[in-house]
């Protein structure tokens, strides 16, 4: 059993993907716990998709993918807002048109380029075992500006997802946080990408918090278990990845799927008890 | 009543307000001052523009005339003294926060941004969940409560941010009776300490009982002024657009609907 944990850490990648899942995972968790209480998981996979183009075109340039996942990410954000107002489609309507029409336009790019693109196809299904120390340090940074801002703002973020209304009566200026939860929620889909690609980082987003929710009635627990139960799902999935030889992202995501589907399951056994013999 | 001397001779002015989201306002014409003190009923049928007549108070909606003064300087300005209950079917009751959480929230513009809650704040809302006979319940989750409970969290959140001006929509509406006493004797407390309540309600007969001004509001200002001068029929049809009668029992008036005419409407 010790060696069975113990083996893959004799691997540099794996030692590199393991601290990464874990930084990416309790950041996911982390707003996710905002995500599934807001309702926010459509928006926050079209913000994803929407990345795909920006990292494309950082490849073709040479240039560091973050900081295309992060342009296009955040243009994203920004443009769902401008649309929905200036065409008076409805908000998911315009999140559908624009997502769609960038995570387009990263294939359509991706096709024009000539050989081998399994660089980019690690972005859409993510492959954390490829995680490079550069990467490593961006991660981390990113993840500590998304877990400080969090901190801080607590009470603020708190009480502009339970009742924006009255924060907004109280003075909070409640359009400023709304940008900075959704700012907030760019960078920590920028950071999860490299991990478990474009397609999958909504799962890392809602599926942990949503279990956690299933197990407390208190917000600070519901983001405390959360971060424990996405960052279990990403090292489970790792040496599954690693013992199995199976697509990394794939593995998380389906780890944190169980985790959820176990949850709910013994959670109804609990509520409705098989009868006494 | 017996109340605090303040300095100020109103609490809330409104002149000449409009407003609303679009070209056409949902309320307009509508003029009021409230002095410190007071406890004022706002009636009116739905629709009526009660609950956007809160909002441009506060300033959540753009006023398209006229203007808002709070202790004589610009209401929105001031949000912080204004205390504002929501109708309690606008919250998200699965969302995982305890009673004790939600009356803490009352506290966050005292404490400010950054900070955690001190031993003072902690004590604050104990006082207001024990005004509101609801200490027992401080760590429940607010999906576990009854309608009239929370609409008593939400009073003990207002308690425990101490403004001047509390606006209240609809607090007693679809509550037991126990909770509406509770409510009511909370606000005329808060009033004789010099408070200013605004409650917007749908229940006429505890207007005439207990309410010191009455707003009459339909899309504008109907008629404002103490209940015994409001509470005439031809005001009450105005307002509502259908029959009302007001009758006599001994010292007291109530507010009857005429059946027949009701019905057609």
């Amino acid at each position: 059993m010790t060696d069975f944990v113990a083996e893959p850490l004799q691997f540099a990648f794996m030692q590199r993907a393991l601290l990464g899942g874990i930084l990416v995972g309790t950041i996911c968790a982390v707003i996710g716990t905002y995500v599934v209480l807001r309702g926010l998981a459509f928006i926050g996979d079209a913000l994803a998709h929407a990345a795909f183009p920006g990292v494309v075109i950082a490849y073709m340039l040479k240039a560091n993918i973050y900081l295309g996942a992060a342009i296009f990410t955040l243009a994203t954000a920004i443009g769902i807002g401008f649309i929905a107002r200036r065409a008076r489609t409805s908000y998911d309507t315009t999140i559908g048109i624009l997502f769609a029409g960038a995570f387009a336009l990263g294939i359509l790019l991706m096709s024009t380029i000539q050989g081998y693109t399994a660089d980019l196809f690690s972005f859409l299904f993510g492959n954390i075992l490829g995680i490079a120390t550069e990467d490593l340090a961006v991660v981390g940074v990113l993840a500590a500006i998304v877990v400080l801002v969090v901190a801080f703002c607590y009470k603020e973020l708190l009480i502009l997802s339970f009742d924006p209304i009255v924060a907004e009566a109280m003075g909070y200026p409640v359009q400023l946080l709304n940008y900075l939860l959704l700012s907030l929620m760019a960078l920590t889909i920028v950071v999860s990408i490299q991990a478990v690609g474009v397609v999958l980082v909504v799962a890392l987003l809602v599926t942990p918090s949503a279990t956690a929710r299933l197990l407390t009635e208190r917000f600070i627990r519901m983001m405390a278990l959360g971060v424990a139960l996405s960052v279990l799902a990403i090292v489970v999935g790792l040496y599954l990845s690693f013992y199995l030889n199976v697509a990394s992202g794939a593995a998380v995501v389906l780890v944190s799927t169980s985790l959820f589907f176990v949850t709910l399951g013994s959670r109804r056994l609990r509520r409705h008890p098989a009868p006494p013999l | 009543m017996p109340h605090r001397e303040t300095r100020w001779k109103y609490c809330l002015e409104v002149s000449d307000l409009a407003a609303g989201y679009d070209a056409s306002p949902a309320i307009r014409d509508v003029s009021f001052s409230i002095p410190p003190g007071h406890m004022v009923g706002v009636i009116g049928p739905n629709g009526a523009g009660k609950t956007t007549l809160f909002k441009a108070i506060l300033g959540l909606i753009p006023l398209q005339a006229g203007r808002v003064l709070l202790h004589e300087a610009a209401a929105d300005t001031q949000r912080p003294l204004m205390g504002y209950v929501p109708q309690v079917d606008d919250l998200d009751r699965g969302f995982p926060v305890s009673v004790r959480d939600v009356v803490m929230m009352g506290r966050y513009p005292r404490i400010g941004w950054v900070r955690r809650p001190r031993a003072e704040d902690a004590r604050v809302v104990r006082q207001a969940l024990e005004q509101v006979d609801l200490a027992d319940q401080a760590h429940r989750q607010i999906g576990k409560l009854s309608g009239g409970q929370l609409q008593r969290v939400l009073l003990a959140r207002v308690l425990a941010q101490d403004p001047h001006l509390l606006l209240l929509d609809e607090p007693v509406s679809g509550v037991d009776t126990t909770t509406q006493h509770a409510v009511f004797t909370v606000l005329e407390s808060l009033r004789d300490a010099g408070k200013t309540v605004v409650v917007a309600t749908h229940d006429l007969n505890c207007v005439i009982e207990r309410f010191d001004q009455v707003l009459c509001l339909n899309r504008r200002l109907v008629a404002y002024g103490p209940p015994a001068e409001v509470f005439r029929e031809e005001i009450l049809e105005a307002t509502y657009g259908s029959h009302l009668m007001v009758v006599k029992i001994g010292e007291r008036r109530v507010v009857v609907a005429d059946e027949h005419r009701h019905r057609r409407t």
